[in-house]
């Protein structure tokens, strides 16, 4: 899944003198004070983490009183969903207005009713609620179904995302992945402007270090 | 559109939501008439008739709906009209759209999960305006409150991790009113038996012990312990006629002494409220004891009393959540709690912690009525042969300063053998167990401890000591008479952990009540000893035999009425002489021990013989 990745950090943990007898449990709550935060320095969400001290040797630092700095290497497992980004999430809660989903059981997102394509309209069958699709009966969302979106917006004080289910490629897992060929192909029905917004998009993360205007214009020309 | 227009209704539900959010993108432009409007509606409250009532409801529906047009900046009147509504002061329709509207604001941005959930824990309260309208609208209230943050939590998984900190900064300070406090306490309770339970619960709990310390230190012993008191206390063990409460029998004395200690705890204000927080805290032990979860919560009231209750100055009543809590699993949570405190006077780092841990342990093994007597032999030998192995190497002489974990130790040992001695003694098993200590060796070796503890324990245990042919010690000290010395002074050190017996008698009334039926009174130990010495005259010492938590209510000699301090003192006089005689003036209730005296002196104060 998109956002999530996997660093290896240097890190020196300052342990505070009384941890002397039991280092290894100290470093490891210190590394569990990470969890679930955004940290700037390592650009993410740490998700996990796997400590290898390196040596026995811990650096006395002079101070009002004495800390040992131990050096580790750590492997973290970081998330950082940025714009565009493709998230799945389980469906919690839908709504008229919106849908709510959980990404890897801590993150909330939502996709608000201007960011769900007119495809999708919501129903209420049996007491359930579902967005289902105009143009294919079997594509729905149900809650407990798992959504595939794009990243709006990241909050990271929260871990809240914004997402939006406009691009094609989006909408309920399951029906995506046994349906590839419907929603792949550009759709003759879309509008021009859809229909160039993406293709921009494809090129755009497909080609590195070129420049982008160049799709563009040429796309223009064409049609 | 004029108000006029919102109050005739003329628009259909999804026409409303359309002009909710053209209003609200609108006073983004700074096209602000029907956001002002708007804002006119949520804020009306008082006495409110059926169609302003449906006009809200209806808006706020509408603006659930219209949650991601709302702007944090832009939209802040609105914003703070919402949530400075209190479910309090509707009825149910308005609190369901309300709880819905908040559900979704909090769902729908990350700015807005703080607000919601604070503005939910206020919630938890009634508004100071709000008048008593009984039950009803409480269970009404609180239940959606509660289902409202398991919602939100559903939807936003680090809900439990905002509403931790939440929890514990808008707990209402001790001066509030005791309505305020207990029904905010109730609320942490529910939310610590609810689903959320695991990761806020603790956090809650923790804050609530520490509030109990909290009163705890608000209550002063000043106003009824005089500093001379001890000078009339000698040879009084007050046999407090207390009845139990089915029992009818009145007697002068037992009100007013009763009733002088009732007076000053009910004119003190913390102390009421102490009072009723731990019998809620009790109630709901109870209820998870029943629930099968009483392991569970006793392990965080644990860690909480290492880190607050412990180490405070002289816990007076918070301590008794503890005893409570151990005698509804006296199993677990009974042998818990003793392993805790034992291994904190063995191994722990802080020398004042570690005394203070072994008076509570004492104190605990010596009045816990449900404690195995093997258990408390086992506790006993571990504490014996810490003090043996301490003076084993030792060369130094009686030195009350240096050795104070010691004679800490060694007063804990004889405290628990006054109370208990007899109990093991009938058990041949736990005899031997008890004769291979080495009590002896500890308290015979010349660090001296027999002259350095607390005198009037040292001279209680050494007569029992002699009466029942154990051990080998002295008979009695040289000097005797003294309610204490100098030395035992030293070694408790400026808190006089020397005379710190943290489960003696609980002075709060409610509470009390569901202590006493797992609490050891000094008489009922007394009175067993008494059985087998009725053909043995009166000693001397007979006088002298209260033990330190002895009822001895210091505020009688100096008592806060002058016809109190005198029937006290006349019934003091009766006290005076020997056992045997004031069980006749008290009609051989002693003896057939129907009551049950209990304690009324605090256990701060110096104790009598």
């Amino acid at each position: 899944m998109a956002g999530l990745e996997e660093c290896e950090a240097n890190l020196v943990v300052y342990l505070h003198p009384s941890k002397a007898n039991c280092p290894s449990d100290a470093i490891l709550s210190e590394l569990s004070s990470l969890l679930f935060t955004y940290n700037e320095t390592f650009g993410g969400v740490v998700l996990a983490y796997d400590p290898s001290i390196r040596s026995n040797l811990a650096k006395i630092v002079p101070g009002t009183f004495p800390c040992f700095g131990v050096q580790l290497k750590a492997k973290l497992l970081l998330f950082n969903p940025k714009p565009d980004m493709v998230l799945e999430g389980e469906v919690v809660k839908l709504t008229p207005n919106s849908i709510h989903a959980v990404v890897l059981g801590f993150s909330s997102a939502v996709i608000a009713d201007d960011d769900i394509r007119d495809e999708f309209k919501h129903k209420v069958k049996g007491g359930e609620e579902v967005y289902v699709s105009r143009t294919h009966r079997k594509h729905k969302i149900k809650v407990g179904a798992i959504l595939r979106f794009t990243v709006k917006s990241f909050d990271e004080e929260i871990l809240h995302i914004s997402g939006s289910l406009l691009a094609p490629h989006t909408g309920g897992a399951r029906w995506l992945d046994k349906n590839t060929d419907e929603w792949s192909r550009v759709d003759s029905t879309a509008t021009k402007r859809d229909t160039d917004k993406l293709l921009i998009n494809v090129d755009t993360s497909m080609k590195n270090g070129e420049q982008i205007e160049k799709p563009k214009k040429r796309r223009r020309e064409q049609s | 559109m004029g108000l006029s227009n919102m109050d005739e209704l003329s628009f259909t539900d999804s026409e409303l939501d359309n002009h909710v959010r053209n209003a609200l993108k609108d006073a983004i432009q700074g096209d602000c008439d029907f956001y002002n409007q708007l804002v006119a509606v949520i804020h009306r409250k008082e006495a409110l008739v059926t169609e302003e009532v449906a006009l809200l409801v209806t808006c706020l529906k509408a603006m659930t709906g219209a949650v991601s047009c709302v702007h944090i900046v832009h939209h802040r009147s609105l914003l703070a009209a919402i949530l400075s509504m209190s479910l309090w002061d509707y009825g149910t329709d308005v609190m369901d759209a309300l709880v819905e509207l908040l559900i979704s604001l909090a769902s729908s941005n990350g700015d807005y999960v703080d607000l919601c959930l604070e503005m939910l824990v206020m919630n938890f309260m009634p508004p100071p305006a709000h008048s008593a309208r009984g039950l009803s609208r409480k269970i009404q209230v609180l239940d959606r409150v509660h289902s409202t943050l398991e919602d939100i939590s559903n939807l936003v998984p680090l809900t439990p991790l905002r509403l931790q900190k939440i929890v514990r900064d808008k707990m209402p300070h001790i001066y509030m009113k005791e309505h305020v406090i207990m029904i905010y306490a109730e609320n942490i309770l529910r939310l610590e038996s609810g689903v959320m339970g695991e990761l806020v619960g603790s956090t809650g709990l923790v804050a609530l012990m520490d509030k109990l310390i909290e009163f705890d230190v608000e209550i002063s012993w000043e106003d009824i312990v005089q500093d001379d008191f001890h000078k009339d206390m000698f040879d009084i063990e007050l046999e407090d006629l207390e009845n139990p409460v089915d029992d009818i029998v009145q007697d002068g004395d037992e009100l007013t002494r009763d009733a002088l200690i009732q007076r000053f705890l009910s004119s003190n204000l913390s102390a009421q409220k102490l009072d009723s927080l731990m019998v809620l805290i009790f109630e709901y032990l109870k209820s998870c004891s029943e629930g099968g979860r009483l392991v569970q919560v006793f392990e965080t009231l644990l860690q909480s009393f290492q880190k607050t209750t412990l180490t405070a100055y002289k816990s007076k009543f918070a301590q008794f959540i503890m005893f409570y809590a151990c005698s509804l699993d006296p199993d677990n949570c009974g042998k818990m709690f003793a392993n805790a405190l034992i291994d904190i006077y063995v191994s722990g780092l802080n020398p004042v912690w570690r005394m203070s841990a072994v008076a509570y342990l004492a104190s605990y093994l010596a009045r816990a009525k449900f404690i195995p007597i093997s258990f408390v032999a086992a506790m006993l030998e571990r504490m014996v042969s810490c003090c043996f192995l301490y003076c084993e190497n030792q060369d130094d002489n009686i030195n009350p300063k240096a050795h104070k974990l010691f004679y800490a130790g060694c007063q804990a040992i004889m405290y628990v053998l006054c109370f208990r001695l007899k109990q093991l003694l009938v058990i041949p098993r736990l005899k031997s167990q008890l004769l291979l200590m080495r009590i002896d060796d500890v308290l015979k070796h010349h660090l001296s401890p027999l002259q350095v503890c607390l005198l009037s324990i040292v001279e209680e245990f050494l007569r029992l000591v002699k009466e029942n042919g154990i051990f080998s010690l002295p008979e009695t000290l040289v000097e005797h008479g003294l309610l204490e010395s100098e030395r035992s002074r030293i070694f408790g050190g400026i808190e006089r952990l020397d005379m710190f017996f943290p489960f003696d008698p609980c002075l709060l009334r409610k509470c009390d009540s569901y202590i006493r039926p797992n609490y050891v009174y000094w008489s009922m130990v007394r009175s067993t000893y008494y059985e087998d010495e009725e053909a043995e005259g009166t000693s001397d010492e007979d006088v002298a035999e209260g033990d330190n938590g002895m009822n001895i209510p210091d505020g009688r000699s100096h008592g806060e009425g002058d016809s109190d301090g005198d029937e006290i003192d006349s019934s003091l006089d009766k006290m005076s002489i020997t056992p045997r005689d004031s069980s006749h003036k008290f009609g051989g209730r002693m003896r057939r021990f129907t009551q049950m005296p209990s304690k009324i002196r605090p256990s701060t104060s110096p104790e009598s013989l």
